[in-house]
């Protein structure tokens, strides 16, 4: 069963210099919530985005992964368009 | 049904309804939270939508996301373009750019985008879990 401590480390290993909070949003090891800050991010769309973090953890995204909630920014504010 | 009919319904699903979700359950009964965010986004704006339950068979959910490339459900897709899952819509629906996107106007936001039992769900029948029985 993966814990937000370890899917974290694995988005970090995935986009070095991120910063990336992953909380367990019920405790029971398949429902996460991320939030990742990272220059990669620039000039991506947010569907982008998102499926450089789902890319991660490829099929295990509605497998072990029941349930992960993304939420992504680049540094500046302009990356997203916002 | 075999999953090449499948793929080419989605496909026409996607490019047949300007705006199109697929998610779990229905907008009157979501089978899940993520899938009732977004269609309780989709009805509060109170844009005319299509939406296709993905839970009557596996292959939907599969062939679904062997064309996106995106993994879960829900996946809202508007003029045949992926928008994204739960949290891109909510993130564009609390911004406005959802609105934006579909042509409406943002409606005056007293409460959260929960789904309002009332309100009427244009929903255009698919009948795909007729097509599989």
């Amino acid at each position: 069963m993966p814990s937000a401590e370890e899917l974290r480390e694995r988005i970090e290993q995935a986009l070095p210099g991120a910063q990336v909070i992953v909380q367990d949003t019920t405790g029971g090891g398949d429902h996460f919530r991320a939030e990742v800050v990272s220059d990669r991010f620039e000039g991506l769309t947010r569907i982008q985005q998102h499926k450089l973090i789902y890319d991660v953890f490829g099929d295990e995204v509605g497998g072990a992964i029941h349930a992960l909630s993304i939420r992504t920014q680049a540094p500046s504010p302009a990356g997203d368009g916002r | 049904m075999t999953n090449d009919e499948i793929r080419t319904f989605i496909d026409n699903a996607i490019q047949e309804n300007r705006v199109m979700l697929f998610m779990k359950g229905t907008p009157q009964q979501p089978a899940c939270g993520f899938s009732m965010r977004a269609s309780g986004a989709l009805n509060a704006l109170g844009v005319k939508y299509a939406a296709l339950d993905v839970l009557p068979d596996p292959r939907i959910r599969q062939e679904l996301s062997g064309l996106s490339g995106w993994p879960t459900i829900p996946q809202l897709f508007v003029d045949g373009e992926l928008v994204g899952g739960s949290d891109i819509v909510m993130e564009m629906f609390e911004s406005g750019e959802l609105a934006n996107l579909v042509g409406v106007e943002q409606p005056e936001l007293e409460q959260s985008a929960e789904p309002e039992p009332e309100q009427p769900v244009q929903q255009r029948p698919i009948g795909l879990e007729n097509r599989l029985a």
